[in-house]
């Protein structure tokens, strides 16, 4: 990750010694603290001079600092909030990481939403969760947390639990206020009532809707039954993840991740665990890695299953959700013989996988490898190569790669720009740069484009299971370290020191040494990526978790002016989010 | 007296048979659709799950006949009716057999377009008196894809008529002794059928519903009973429309022998049903602006090169 070590001199040689500090981390990222009045020039030069410009915000969060342990801090300043950016250049491959330091109960910070157009949401939602205020930000509001909502709940001072707060009682009263709070002001949002010939129809689209796949509202300002502009209102789906990370112990925080992108499965796992492992600098055995991957895999095309199906309903083609249903309950038989669960295993470790893979595994993995192709291809003829179907996705919601970079896309979404880039290749994790696979793109970036891109990666998918099944290594399936958690069971009868870190890992968790790590996967639905921060205790002092759909959906408004309403169901289908997965 | 009673007891009958035909092909379609999509279907109620129906038509009979406090209530109650009055109207012409038909009018095939043309009505009426912006959608869209498929729809039949020479269904049926209108008009049998599903408004053609976009369009905020109208009123269109298939093109009751002239009716239509759910089964949904483009400036234009081919043959003809 760190081959561009000469960006702080070149960082300092413009902007001075004094504005910056190097800081390191457990992940190796860049990370460099910047002073406050300076950020905005140094994301403008990062993006647009630099001598690899780092075109992608690729997250923008925060953390509340005030509670942490003040003697394992950096040393280097001590805030009572940081800011952090994650930068991502395409052309040197490589993250960078921008803090900045603020001090004050509630302080402010100048807004980047003009710079980078994905800042906006994220700035609202840093807003939201911190109550730190952003100043030039066109429209900073609630994002995630009900508009009536007391207090910022990933403060240290936010309750976590329920129990440490006064019973839920809605009362009639309380009812007309949330209510009222959810009546959408077009004038809020810079919105027209009329244009010069005409007056626009405000049409409410969900949270219950059967186009939006989950509790997505999107408002729509409508001119007849052409899209002027539209406003998605997420949130219905907040859980509080990132929350939850905080509360839990580093081991039971992992069921948490299967429900972020639900229909990822152990993915989740996966992202999380490679920046945990990062943090415990737990290398895992081969077999592990493989058996990683092969569940992934199998998780992708799952995800993409519900995908093409629904993708296929929305365009008003009934059957193909029935068939592939069948054929994503064919791959769940197979992850229920090895994990014991079907949508959210919570089957990966802290150093390994939960067991060893179940007698006869390959005779299923096998079966469903001479299956599926035939399945795949009768798909294409059924779904791709239908001439309605193609008439509804070919030129429409198109995105050029510009904009895909601007606006924070990732996964199949950038590649159907014809961009070859996927994180699999790219920064292989788990072993990925053992495994042979092609990246698959197309050329215009339109809905049909993605729906392209993702059947593609199915059959690559089927290609590295495969791989996984022909050369499944020998070896343990967890990790001979002390914070793999549970450890390996048979050396706790052995001595008593295993017997201990048994004991207290799964009593009180492992302890996880201080520092930060970011992990980066490619998930079913793009770049998914857990920023953690230790401060040396039995549960993440801070779990970022960046989500590949909360960028896609902010995209929605850019992407669907000027079509129809009918079209905007292929944008949506051709995006392939799920809610929990932009809400977390 | 005789007279009038027959018609009083053939209308009872028919009334009786339709509506149950109607309800039963709910359940078909269900069982049907279940079975090219790998599932079940209902098979829970009955043998084969077939008192579904019943237990359907009690469910919409006991369920809170909710009118919505923002719609327009007296339109709103009528709306539904409509579609169901307008479709059994129609029947009046459709001879099942000889002598089994209410009426044997002698504009017949007119009766028939002027009838269906009323079920627009209950769409256009049902989406505005909704007064919910879906339905309102739904209702625009109704309206303009029912009337321009009207337009074909009627043209689609006219070289039938120039064939036959005449607008009773009788006679067109008669017509037909020696070869059925499908090998002389083929073209007219494609349109008119095309025409027939936009008129049902059933996929690909169910725009003015489009589930995943508009919820159920025009009647998003019907339940209970009136919802069942427009359910019945659905499935009536698609038996009414297999019907007229089968009467104008397949030589409505002829057959050979071997069965009576009822039967071969029945058998026809139920074929023509079974294609309207393997549709639905099969199909996506084209864009609304799609559909009007492929009605008008591909449709419209070869019904009316249809008729001119058909007119000018007929005048060398005869």
């Amino acid at each position: 990750m760190n081959e561009y070590s000469g960006l702080e001199n070149e960082l300092i040689s413009v902007f001075g010694e004094s504005a910056l500090a190097q800081q390191s981390a457990t992940d190796e990222v860049i990370t460099l603290w910047v002073k406050k009045d300076n950020i905005v020039k140094v994301l403008t030069y990062l993006k647009q001079t630099a001598h690899h410009p780092f075109g992608m915000l690729f997250d923008l969060s925060a953390i509340d600092e005030r509670n942490r342990a003040k003697t394992k801090s950096n040393g280097v300043i001590s805030p009572d909030f940081t800011i952090v950016y994650h930068l991502f250049s395409f052309e040197s491959n490589c993250f960078v990481r921008l803090k900045v330091a603020l001090h004050g109960e509630f302080p402010s910070i100048a807004s980047i939403s003009d710079l980078w157009k994905n800042a906006n949401w994220y700035e609202r939602e840093v807003y939201d969760m911190f109550g730190i205020r952003f100043e030039g930000h066109p429209n900073l509001r609630r994002i995630l947390m009900p508009l009536t909502w007391i207090g910022h709940p990933l403060r240290k001072e936010h309750p976590a639990r329920a129990t440490e707060m006064d019973p839920f009682r809605l009362w009639d009263e309380k009812q007309d206020r949330e209510q009222e709070a959810l009546q959408f002001k077009p004038e809020e949002w810079g919105l027209k009532r009329h244009s010069e010939d005409a007056d626009f129809m405000f049409l409410n689209l969900g949270p219950q809707h059967p186009g939006t796949h989950g509790v997505l509202r999107i408002i729509l300002q409508l001119d007849g039954e052409d899209i002027v502009d539209a406003v998605p209102d997420i949130g219905f789906h907040h859980r509080g993840a990132e929350k939850m990370g905080e509360r839990q112990s580093w081991h039971t925080y992992i069921p948490y991740t299967d429900r972020v992108d639900y229909l990822g499965g152990v993915m989740n796992n996966l992202a999380y665990l490679l920046a945990v492992e990062k943090l415990a600098g737990i290398k895992v055995p081969e077999r592990v890695e493989v058996i990683r991957v092969m569940l992934c895999e199998f998780f992708r095309i799952a995800s993409h299953l519900v995908w093409y199906g629904t993708f296929a309903q929305d365009l008003g083609q009934l059957s193909p959700v029935f068939y592939m249903f069948t054929d994503r309950e064919k791959i769940f038989d197979i992850v229920e013989a090895i994990c014991g669960a079907r949508m959210h295993p919570n089957w990966f470790r802290i150093g390994g996988v939960a067991q060893d893979l179940p007698a006869g595994w390959d005779k299923l993995v096998r079966s469903f490898i001479d299956h599926f192709p035939k399945r795949l291809r009768e798909y294409h003829r059924m779904v791709m190569q239908n001439s309605i179907f193609k008439a509804r996705t070919v030129g429409i919601g198109i995105y050029t790669l510009e904009e895909a970079i601007e606006w924070g896309v990732t996964g199949p979404g950038l590649r159907a720009c014809d961009f070859a880039w996927d994180f699999r290749k790219k920064q292989p994790y788990s072993g990925y740069e053992n495994f042979d696979f092609d990246i698959p793109t197309a050329k215009n970036g339109d809905c049909y484009d993605r729906a392209v891109v993702r059947v593609e990666e199915m059959w690559q998918s089927l290609r590295i299971i495969e791989q996984c099944l022909n050369n499944m290594p020998e070896g343990p399936y967890k990790s001979d370290h002390p914070l793999t958690t549970p450890p390996i069971k048979k050396n706790t009868m052995k001595d008593i020191e295993t017997l201990i870190t048994h004991f207290l890992n799964v009593s009180w968790g492992p302890v996880i040494p201080a520092g930060e790590a970011m992990s980066c996967i490619e998930a079913t639905k793009g770049a998914n990526s857990y920023y953690l921060t230790s401060d040396g205790n039995t549960s993440a002092y801070r779990v970022r978790i960046r989500t590949p759909s909360f960028p896609h959906m902010q995209m929605l408004p850019y992407i669907s002016k000027g079509y129809t309403v009918a079209d905007l169901l292929s944008i949506l289908g051709s995006m392939d989010y799920v809610l929990a997965d932009i809400d977390r | 007296m005789n007279e009038i009673f027959r018609y009083i007891l053939m209308i009872v009958i028919m009334l009786f048979t339709l509506t149950t035909i109607a309800a039963w092909l709910i359940w078909l379609e269900r069982r049907m659709l279940a079975l090219w999509q790998d599932r079940y279907g209902p098979n829970r109620a009955g043998p084969f799950g077939l008192l579904i129906v019943a237990a359907d038509t009690i469910k919409l009979f006991f369920k809170e006949d909710w009118i919505p406090p923002f719609a327009d209530k007296v339109i709103f109650v009528i709306a539904p009716t409509i579609v169901a009055a307008a479709v059994l109207m129609s029947f009046v012409v459709v001879p099942f057999a000889p002598g089994i038909l209410v009426s044997d009018l002698n504009v017949g095939l007119l009766f028939f377009l002027a009838m269906s043309s009323l079920g627009v009505y209950s769409i256009v009426l049902g989406g505005w008196a909704s007064n919910n912006k879906y339905s309102l959608l739904g209702a625009l869209r109704g309206a303009s894809q029912m009337i321009s498929y009207e337009v074909f729809m009627g043209l689609s039949l006219m070289g039938v008529v120039m064939l036959s020479g005449s607008f009773r269904l009788t006679d067109i049926v008669l017509a037909q002794k020696d070869y059925w209108f499908v090998f002389t008009q083929p073209v007219g049998f494609v349109l008119f059928l095309i025409a027939g599903i936009a008129e049902t408004h059933r996929l690909p053609f169910d725009i003015p519903e489009a589930e995943s976009e508009l919820v159920a369009g025009f009647h998003s905020e019907y339940s209970g009973m009136k919802f069942g109208m427009f359910f019945i009123g659905e499935y009536l269109g698609i038996t009414l429309v297999s019907a007229m298939v089968v009467t104008v093109f397949f030589g409505g009751w002829l057959g050979p022998s071997f069965l009576p002239p009822l039967v071969w009716f029945a058998l026809k239509t139920f074929v023509f049903i079974l294609l309207f759910i393997l549709l639905r089964a099969s199909l996506p949904r084209p864009r609304y602006d799609q559909l009007m483009e492929y009605g008008w400036k591909i449709i419209l234009p070869i019904a009316l090169l249809n008729l001119l081919i058909t007119g000018a043959v007929a005048l060398l003809m005869y």
